[in-house]
């Protein structure tokens, strides 16, 4: 419960703000109305059926996806067509996706090295020293040198995890990182997520693990058919659901 | 809970069944597994013992390794001592003699930086400079720049100019398809016209056809100060045409870039030109390196169509030494050499390009 109040104290501070984000992919509306904020060393986990609409949302927050309607917000920047300003909020903010999508021509090392050296210039030995510390925090360390394709999936997601950690970033977003994973290799994942979470890192977090939600979010989001349905502290969450969709969702998800 | 824990207990890897197989148990099955395969072995054996022994015969046994035509002419084999007599204007056409050094130090640096790239030792934008460099300063030597002796152009020829037009043929239209190829897949709606339109406008004429246009029509629309020999005339008319295949095989590969790879960069805060630079590109052109490798033995072999604008190439020294009075006869000699040579460049060319493919990350997959 401790975790808990720390978010409290920090709640004051407004890192990413959603005002009726609405957006479509031709005529079909994927995101309805959106408004969502989010404090700083806030962790928010989303979930929802496939389609409604969260991996979308968390693609906005850094652009990969370009809302029609609405502000977004983030560390007090207008995300809006500046490219200039696009990519100084991509810097501050990491993304981990399903499917890794670490570069394969690179080694380990030079996955991590890629964006502080020729995002953030910073020189390749500085770049190399913060790489292998975090390789290291990731449990790593050994495999620098070799390629993406010689390394399990778990292992490959702790990778992308450390090279966006590399940008020193003050938020981080999280699509679906363990659903294209081997059951035996989720823990390993979530484990480095959760103590990420525990060094106070804002987190957004598509998932749908639902043990890591319970002991980890600040605050649980439930999506369907492109709007928000749901959203409260995971205990009330999970217990009494208040509306029948989510009830539904959780009997489904929960079942097995 | 009586019950003992049950240990498991790997069983011994056995070895894989033996695969060798006897020599006559292998012609059976290869060259006699049924009266189809037995007819198509002995049809084509015929075929080969027909011809081959005569070949042999003429290509070694009778040939003349040394001497003049008289004693070619009494051997009735191959004349070696033709080639022998004709080699340095094969190579290098009518470039001053006492001057061959400049185009040998130049094959020379080309194969050393063969072998830099092969060998890993020079990577990145070092290694993508030192292949724009490596023709710019064989050029000033073999043209003779910076007070040194100038060879005029028109007596550059034989397999140097073969080479050297297919040289910087490729390593520019690489670059040059590369572009187009990124215009048409990622470009605005306007910029996807003009490269489709740019493409399917060279590939749809043969290089003969831009050939001629290079040497003749194009000095009849460029203003009259602006005089351009007419070997860099056939060269960018070569760099055109080579361009626009090469884009069409570069884009295959942009084709088979995820959507994930930029996206990932982009969110790591890399500007669009730097993940298209270094995470695109280079992972599209290794995709299609068979291809590229390809382009380059094919445009290679495409420099023999110079000779009908007046350059005179390997095959058109090959077509002059044929035609010396002293050495009437032996045309077949300088068309057996000639066929030789190509095949050997291309050749290496090919087996160098699947030792580039082995290496790198691809071949732990």
């Amino acid at each position: 419960m401790s975790v808990k109040l720390q978010s409290s104290i920090a709640a004051d501070e407004t890192v990413i703000e959603m005002t009726n984000v609405n957006k479509w992919y031709g005529d079909f509306h994927v995101l309805k109305d959106i408004n969502l904020t989010v404090a700083k060393g806030e962790r928010i986990v989303i979930c929802g059926p496939s389609g409604s609409g969260k991996s979308t949302l968390i693609r906005c927050i850094n652009h990969l996806e370009e809302h029609q309607e609405g502000k977004i917000v983030v560390n007090d920047a207008h995300l809006d067509k500046n490219l200039k300003n696009i990519t100084s909020i991509r810097r501050d903010v990491g993304m981990v996706f399903q499917q890794f999508n670490l570069f394969p021509h690179m080694t380990i090392l030079e996955n991590l090295c890629f964006a502080p050296v020729w995002a953030r210039n910073l020189p390749r030995g500085e770049a190399e020293a913060t790489a292998l510390k975090y390789l290291d925090r990731v449990g790593i360390g050994a495999q620098k040198d070799k390629y993406p394709g010689q390394l399990s999936g778990g292992q490959q997601q702790r990778v992308a995890i450390a090279r966006s950690l590399c940008m020193n970033p003050s938020i981080m977003l999280f699509d679906e990182p363990t659903s294209a994973l081997d059951p035996e290799m989720i823990k390993e994942v979530l484990d480095v997520m959760i103590e990420l979470a525990d060094t106070g890192m804002t987190m957004l977090c598509v998932t749908h693990e639902m043990s890591f939600a319970r002991s980890v979010a600040d605050r649980v989001i439930f999506m369907d058919e492109g709007e928000i349905v749901e959203e409260n502290e995971p205990h009330a969450f999970f217990d009494s659901p208040k509306v029948d969709r989510t009830q539904k969702f959780l009997s489904q998800i929960l079942s097995h | 809970m009586a019950d003992k824990t049950l240990t498991f207990k790997p069983s011994a890897a056995r070895p894989a069944p033996s695969t060798q197989i006897k020599a006559l148990a292998w012609l059976r099955s290869n060259l006699f597994g049924s009266w189809f395969d037995t007819l198509i072995t002995l049809l084509i054996s015929a075929i080969l013992i027909s011809f081959v022994p005569d070949l042999l015969k003429w290509l070694f046994i009778d040939a003349t390794y040394s001497g003049d035509d008289a004693i070619c002419r009494i051997n009735g084999g191959a004349c070696w001592p033709f080639i022998g007599d004709k080699f340095q204007v094969l190579m290098i056409g009518v470039y001053p003699q006492d001057l061959a050094w400049r185009p040998a130090v130049s094959a020379i640096a080309l194969i050393l930086l063969a072998y830099l790239t092969y060998s890993n030792r020079l990577r990145g934008a070092v290694l993508i400079a030192a292949w724009f460099i490596l023709p710019i300063i064989a050029l000033f030597l073999i043209r003779g720049s910076f007070g040194m002796q100038s060879v005029d152009q028109s007596s550059w020829g034989g397999l140097m100019l073969s080479i050297m037009l297919a040289l910087v043929g490729v390593i520019v239209s690489i670059p040059c398809g590369v572009m187009l190829a990124l215009g048409r897949h990622y470009g605005s709606p306007v910029t996807k016209v003009l490269c489709v339109t740019f493409i399917e406008l060279l590939r749809g004429v043969p290089l003969i056809t831009i050939l001629f246009m290079a040497s003749v029509m194009m000095p009849l629309f460029l203003p009259a100060e602006l005089v351009i020999n007419n070997l860099l005339r056939i060269q960018i008319g070569m760099i055109l045409f080579s361009s626009a295949y090469m884009a069409e095989v570069v884009r295959g590969g942009l084709q088979a870039i995820l959507k994930g790879q930029a996206e990932a960069s982009l969110s790591l805060g890399v500007s669009p030109a730097k993940t298209v630079a270094m995470i695109i590109v280079p992972q599209a052109l290794r995709h299609v390196l068979p291809p590229l490798v390809g382009r380059c033995i094919a445009l290679f072999k495409d420099t023999s169509l110079v000779i009908i604008v007046g350059l005179l190439d390997f095959l058109g020294m090959i077509k002059g030494a044929a035609l010396d009075t002293a050495w009437l006869g032996f045309q077949a000699e300088a068309y057996v050499f000639a066929a030789f040579v190509y095949w050997a460049v291309c050749y290496s060319l090919s087996l160098y390009g699947r030792k580039l493919e082995q290496r790198g990350p691809q071949s732990n997959r």
